[in-house]
């Protein structure tokens, strides 16, 4: 056994300022937001200037952490600034760019696809089947 | 001398008065999503699960649609408004001439209702299939090459009005967009 020990720090998603949440719960479903202040172990302080979700408490239970976080947070924020660090910190981009995101923006194309959209589809996924079965 | 004379006896109980209906019956109004040419899909009788277009309105309050027969075996037909689902699929019938079909055009001939039939008729074994009006035969045809270019037009639109509807497996009607 070797003395040493190595300490890393880990990887999870914490609940911090600056932290990026997805809403999962009421008005704002679906949304992005910023965590600015911590209120209690289940309830943190979050705004979305730029994503149109009003500075409020939300319950933590109703808020999923996402991967992204904006760096050098100052905690407790006022909108204007959150907006400006939400801008510059290209969340938008980032946040497109996860294949969680790619997921949610899939599942709405195949809710909005109409009676012939869903019968090219299912023509297209023939097509593909075919091509497979040739290979 | 007074103009009217009093009459000389009243009835002894009142006569009753039908009441005047102060309705009428009104031409029924369509959902706006019922525009001629849109893509139908029918939900009851034989050809429940087809997808058809629709032609015209007519006035018993039924829809004028057409498979077209030769796409899939619908042929010029009148449903029920209630028992159809608008798709937002659109097929262009500007070309398509139905003047000549309204309600006195699918009446049955009187001639055809038939009286009670006889023992020996009933159990008689019919062969030949019945025939179908010649005059419908040509009408059909004549919409069909009409509304049949027109599908031609876009890509696909003819398998997709070959093929019928069906729920599958994981589907909400409710959530589905049409």
């Amino acid at each position: 056994m070797s003395t040493e020990t190595s300490v890393t720090a880990s990887k999870w998603r914490l609940v911090e300022a600056g932290r990026i949440v997805y809403i999962n719960k009421g008005k704002f479903t679906g949304k992005l937001a910023v965590i600015v202040e911590i209120i209690d172990q289940k309830r943190v302080l979050i705004d979305g200037p730029s994503t149109g979700v009003a500075r409020q408490a939300f319950s933590l239970t109703n808020l999923v952490l996402t991967p992204l976080t904006i760096a050098k947070f100052p905690r407790g924020a006022k909108s204007s600034v959150i907006a400006k660090k939400y801008a510059s910190a290209e969340i938008e981009n980032k946040w497109a760019a996860t294949s969680w995101a790619k997921k949610i923006a899939q599942r709405n194309v195949r809710a909005s696809l109409s009676d012939f959209d869903r019968f090219k589809v299912s023509v297209l996924k023939k097509e593909r089947k075919l091509a497979a079965k040739k290979l | 001398m007074a103009t009217q004379v009093a009459p000389k006896w009243y009835p002894a109980e009142d006569a009753p008065i039908a009441k005047k209906t102060r309705k009428s019956i009104q031409p029924q109004k369509l959902r706006s999503t019922l525009v001629p040419g849109t893509v139908l899909i029918l939900l009851s009788g034989n050809f429940r699960g087809k997808r058809v277009v629709y032609l015209k309105a007519l006035e018993d309050n039924t829809l004028l649609v057409s498979g077209p027969f030769k796409v899939n075996g619908v042929p010029l037909r009148r449903v029920n408004a209630r028992y159809v689902i608008a798709t937002s699929t659109k097929v262009d019938v500007s070309s398509v001439d139905v003047s000549k079909f309204d309600v006195k055009y699918f009446a049955k001939d009187k001639a055809a209702k038939k009286s009670k039939k006889t023992e020996a008729e009933l159990f008689e074994e019919k062969d030949s299939k019945k025939a179908v009006n010649p005059e419908r035969v040509a009408d059909q045809k004549k919409v069909d090459s009409a509304l049949i270019s027109a599908i031609k037009q876009t890509p696909l639109l003819k398998q997709y009005l070959a093929s019928s509807f069906t729920l599958k497996k994981g589907d909400k009607p409710h959530l589905l967009k049409f």
